[in-house]
């Protein structure tokens, strides 16, 4: 096979994740998804502050960091700005599911037509792999020392559930832990870019994604722990996929 | 363009339309509310977006992507609601986006009351949110003072890259005045290179974030950039209103509604032969020192008046005055500023100075 790096890519900036880290292979996808469309020219990103914030010096779109947790909000703000343009908010489990829960909500319930792309690796990434709502339960993490309790800590949120009732245009979840299931990931993103462009509405992907610095494991490990344990808690596929406006 | 009848809050609404507003995203708060209702169905008419959001912090946030996306934004609250946006301003100051964010004060901390008031001058004119940052706080006193206010609001908001708040209050918002609007304007949301609209082919690419992060040596030029921003909105941008200060032995201090009570107590005053004065800020930052350069050897004391308990502008008074007056405050909570008590308050310093 012939790989190339897709030109929306930028080699030129550093964007410095830790090795086995899932963020590099979704804004790798999210680029290649752009180009197989050929919509290079009307993309416009939102990053959230922490590790998802080095997807401006990844990918070469032009972009806004949003405030922690704001960022499918701000995202909205900036589609009702440029009608025109294609607007992808791309926040942590963290931001989307705990601080920002209120405006994925209800960027769901206005049917916001922009699409979110959530790194979910079940922690805090940046401030040290803290407990987030999206960590599994019996997980251990920084807050969850002995493994989260879910009597002590609430349960896990699986956004698939919380959102699965709305009337959005599309809602799944994908990982990026094998080729196999990136190359969902990227048809996942492709369809939901051409919903977009239709006026369909809210689009969100959860992607499941490696953390091995926080999960203390190997690169490896830290795929196989997608595979056997993240992805057996938070099950990948379709939920909602509403097919064209009438 | 002939006068038309018009209450504060709608009259404000329609001149950041007229300025080129068309995006606008809020939440209902007491006594701002109008603002959102009739910008709910007017921005349609002009053609567009206006967002009831699920909070004030969304309200905020929103604000920002429509900013950075190059729009002209507006979004308008009271009170609590203003504690909530700080976030969103602090944010705003870093990227260097201009927005226009307006309080219709109220009174009191906590929920406080929805009754007059001016209760956040500590808030507008600090910076309510975190890391230091300055904004220009424009204080309009009569609904035609608003509907001008907002109008060159986007202006200063774009000449610096900066939010621009507006503090009016419950009384000025709430009442009927006679006002002349502007002409319509439109806003070109490709006016500035800063703008985020997609990049095309071979263009460097448009980042907003922590500004600070776009100095090539790595920030520590940042302060520089910083000092000499707020320095230029000191330099040139006081703006204010003096009344009979040339020989007044007493100079009250009073912005928006206190300030139009403390006019009339003037007129009363002179008939009684008590050379009372009064400086109304319109700008609350930058705080209008010139006026106060402006003054004569007569001047005895100055009287802060405000409608809060705690006298927040006296502060600014006692800076700007560098302690070589005696400085008073008079307050209400509950009830309006009585021109009575003004003369009072004033009878009483004239004895005591």
């Amino acid at each position: 096979m012939n790989f190339t790096i897709p030109k929306d890519i930028d080699m030129s900036q550093q964007a410095s994740w830790c090795p086995g880290c899932g963020h590099g292979i979704v804004c790798r996808v999210i680029t290649e998804a752009v180009e197989e469309l050929g919509l290079s020219d009307r993309i416009l990103t939102v990053d959230d502050v922490a590790c998802g914030q080095f997807g401006q010096f990844a990918m070469k779109y032009n972009t806004i960091m949003s405030a922690h947790g704001r960022t499918v909000v701000t995202a909205a703000g900036l589609k009702h700005a440029r009608p025109d343009a294609l607007v992808i908010a791309r926040p942590g489990d963290g931001s989307a599911y705990s601080i920002g829960i209120e405006s994925t909500i209800y960027s769901a319930v206005r049917n916001e037509n922009i699409l979110t792309i959530v790194i979910n690796n079940s922690v805090f990434g940046m401030t040290g792999g803290q407990m987030s709502p999206a960590t599994l339960p019996g997980m251990k993490t920084a807050t969850s020392p002995f493994g989260r309790d879910e009597n002590k800590d609430g349960h896990m949120v699986d956004i698939t559930k919380l959102l699965g009732q709305m009337d959005i245009a599309y809602l799944a979840r994908c990982a990026v832990n094998t080729p196999a299931n990136t190359d969902r990931t990227k048809k996942a993103i492709k369809k939901a870019l051409q919903k977009q462009m239709n006026g369909e509405g809210f689009c969100l992907i959860d992607v499941l994604s490696m953390c091995p610095t926080n999960w203390k494991t190997s690169e490896i490990q830290a795929c196989e722990f997608v595979k056997e344990t993240q992805s057996k808690y938070l099950p990948l596929g379709e939920f909602i996929d509403k097919g064209g406006k009438e | 363009m002939a006068k038309v009848l018009m209450k504060g809050n709608e009259a404000l609404a329609e001149s950041c339309l007229r300025a080129g507003c068309r995006f606008f995203s809020g939440y209902p708060i007491t006594p701002q509310t109008e603002i959102l209702e009739y910008l709910c169905w007017r921005m349609d008419e002009v053609g567009g977006d206006c967002v009831q959001t699920e909070s004030e912090l969304a309200g905020i946030n929103m604000l920002m992507g429509a900013a950075a996306g190059g729009a002209r934004a507006l979004t308008t609250t009271a009170g609590p609601g203003f504690s909530l946006k700080q976030e969103g301003i602090s944010y705003l100051c870093g990227s260097d986006l201009p927005a226009v964010i307006v309080d219709v004060q109220r009174i009191g901390c906590a929920l406080g009351d929805i009754f007059m008031g001016q209760g956040d001058y500590w808030q507008l004119t600090r910076g309510g949110g975190h890391g230091d940052y300055r904004t220009i706080v424009l204080a309009p006193a009569t609904v035609q003072e608003s509907v001008d206010l907002a109008s060159i609001a986007f202006d200063l908001a774009e000449k610096y890259r900066h939010p621009v708040l507006i503090a009016t209050d419950a009384t000025i918002g709430q009442m009927i005045e006679p006002v002349e609007l502007p002409e319509m304007k439109e806003h070109d949301p490709d006016k500035y290179d800063w703008a985020l609209r997609p990049r095309r082919e071979g263009e460097p690419q448009r980042a907003i974030w922590n500004r600070y992060w776009d100095w090539e040596d790595g920030g520590h030029k940042y302060p520089e950039y910083i000092l000499k921003k707020y320095g230029e909105m000191e330099e040139t941008e006081q703006r204010w209103e003096s009344v009979l200060t040339e020989d007044a032995e007493i100079v009250m201090v009073a912005y928006g509604t206190s300030a139009r009570v403390a006019k009339s107590a003037i007129m009363k005053a002179r008939k009684e032969g008590i050379k009372l004065g009064l400086i109304r800020p319109i700008t609350l930052w930058p705080f209008p020192k010139k006026a106060f350069d402006e003054l004569g050897d007569q001047v005895k004391a100055f009287l802060d008046i405000e409608r809060n308990i705690l006298g927040q502008m006296k502060d600014d008074v006692i800076l700007t005055d560098g302690n070589r007056h005696p400085v008073e405050f008079y307050g209400e909570y509950w009830d309006n500023i009585s021109e009575v008590k003004i003369l009072e308050k004033v009878k009483e310093m004239l004895k005591k100075y």
